[in-house]
């Protein structure tokens, strides 16, 4: 049974229903009991990191999520998910993230003097379909969750913020904008997107489709 | 590298498609599911649902066709028309549909862009302005244009320049820029306009009114510099598909997904 947690952060509904499309057993969690009955967890969540971490922490779920992902659980964090794995973020300054990859998670920036980005004239949030760039890394190109997902595919994205993991070796996919940033991780059991896998048709649904049967 | 979107838009009234796909083979043309199905497969970016439902008691039939459009599509869509409270948003947006966007009841309030941006995100609130070109500005200087709500009847005074600017500090995700000038024309969009408020803010900006042919998406993104383009009757009355217009954007060079 995958859990899909549900912390008053955004549209849970959108991803339980891409789940159950690919064939995914699914339940709305919002308790320990809820996760620990589960075999796999989709930490889903649209919204600001403070604003995130202080309901995760309200409702007690933090150290289960932990524990869960101790445990070999198999995780999914989906856009605000995956930034919440990170240590910080700029955009609440002060608040502790979950802490399980090692980085912070900082904000698009273009509008610096002189900058050459500026001069693109690129646009915070970064919204819309861009491709995905899957990393070179051996480790990578076997990784079953983007099985049949082809190279450079476009997701669709909505978000000002990305994650720099200080670990390089959990990038599974870059996307470019302005930057190249971290759009997928994968380490051991966690997995993790920066774009909406429920709102990018079928190269999305794939995705969903891979981790049901992970 | 992010593409450029191109989004149809669709008039729903009592949770029925009045302007949506014609003389296609549907089976049932008012049919929120069927219209959005369509789209889909078509390649459309995004899809834009506007309720154009005039009793207030109806309204609710929109929370059914967005729960009944999330259901069958996987691309992310908007509703708009007459969303005034965080009430309304939240049960859209629980319905399943991943942006609301707000107009008239920005202009009468302008805390509710920062109320509605705080709770949900502002990745989710697209606030839409329609601008209508003043004609007393001196010639010599720049034009302007004020801001209109209520579908187009009321002038409200404000520039639209400075609103844009406004409601993106108010959180607001994303705009919807319609040119009330050149709507239903079909002589292409307000290219002026549309780059004036894209080059003003820092948030997307989604063109509107105006398309009547492909070359008119090329002009509003290269030369407009919109982020997307809104169109409604181009695609409905089946003058172009969205694939095609895809097509030709790839061959002059506009980034799009194909």
């Amino acid at each position: 049974m995958v859990a899909i947690i549900d912390y008053g952060m955004g549209n849970l509904r959108s991803v339980q229903k891409a789940l159950e499309r690919v064939g995914g057993r699914t339940r709305i969690v919002s308790t320990k009991n809820g996760l620990s009955r589960a075999d796999k967890i989709v930490l889903p969540g649209v919204g600001a990191f403070g604003d995130a971490m202080k309901e995760l922490t309200r409702l007690r779920l933090v150290e289960p999520i932990k524990k869960a992902i101790d445990e070999g659980k198999i995780f999914l964090g989906l856009c605000l998910g995956l930034q919440l794995l990170f240590d910080e973020s700029e955009e609440s300054r002060g608040v502790k993230g979950l802490g399980i990859l090692k980085g912070k998670v900082k904000r698009f920036d273009f509008k610096g003097r002189g900058s050459r980005l500026k001069v693109q004239g690129l646009k915070v949030p970064h919204m819309g379909w861009n491709n995905i760039v899957q990393s070179s890394e051996l480790g990578v190109r076997s990784s079953k969750i983007l099985k049949g997902v082809p190279d450079g595919a476009y997701m669709y994205f909505v978000h000002s913020y990305y994650a720099e993991p200080m670990d390089k070796s959990v990038i599974l996919t870059t996307t470019g904008y302005g930057i190249n940033f971290v759009s997928g991780i994968c380490k051991g059991n966690i997995y993790a997107f920066q774009f909406h896998p429920e709102k990018s048709q079928k190269a999305g649904l794939k995705i969903l489709s891979n981790f049901v049967r992970l | 590298m992010l593409t450029k979107r191109i989004i149809p838009c669709l008039d729903v009234k009592d949770g029925r498609v009045v302007k949506g796909v014609n003389f296609v083979n549907l089976r049932d043309a008012g049919d929120p599911v069927e219209n959005a199905l369509f789209y889909d497969k078509d390649l459309a970016d995004e899809l834009v649902f506007l309720d154009i439902t005039a009793s207030f008691e109806k309204r609710k039939t929109m929370l059914d066709v967005a729960r009944s459009v999330a259901e069958a599509i996987f691309l992310p869509f908007t509703v708009g028309g007459g969303i005034g409270t965080i009430e309304d948003i939240r049960s859209l947006l629980k319905a399943g549909c991943d942006k609301v966007s707000i107009n008239t009841a920005a202009v009468k309030r302008p805390a509710f862009v920062k109320e509605a941006s705080r709770r949900f995100g502002s990745q989710c609130v697209v606030v839409a302005i329609d601008a209508k070109l003043c004609t007393k500005y001196d010639v010599r200087s720049t034009k302007k244009w004020e801001v209109y709500v209520n579908g187009g009847r009321t002038p409200t005074g404000l520039d639209v320049i400075e609103w844009a600017k406004t409601v993106e500090s108010l959180g607001a995700g994303e705009i919807l820029l319609t040119s009330m000038d050149y709507d239903g024309t079909k002589a292409g969009y307000d290219i002026e306009l549309t780059r004036t408020i894209s080059e003003g803010v820092n948030i997307p900006v989604i063109a509107s009114g105006g398309a009547g042919k492909l070359e008119h998406l090329y002009e509003a993104f290269i030369r407009g510099k919109a982020d997307a383009v809104l169109a409604a009757s181009i695609f409905h009355y089946r003058e172009y598909t969205v694939r095609g217009a895809k097509e030709y954007l790839c061959k002059k060079k506009v980034q799009v997904r194909i």
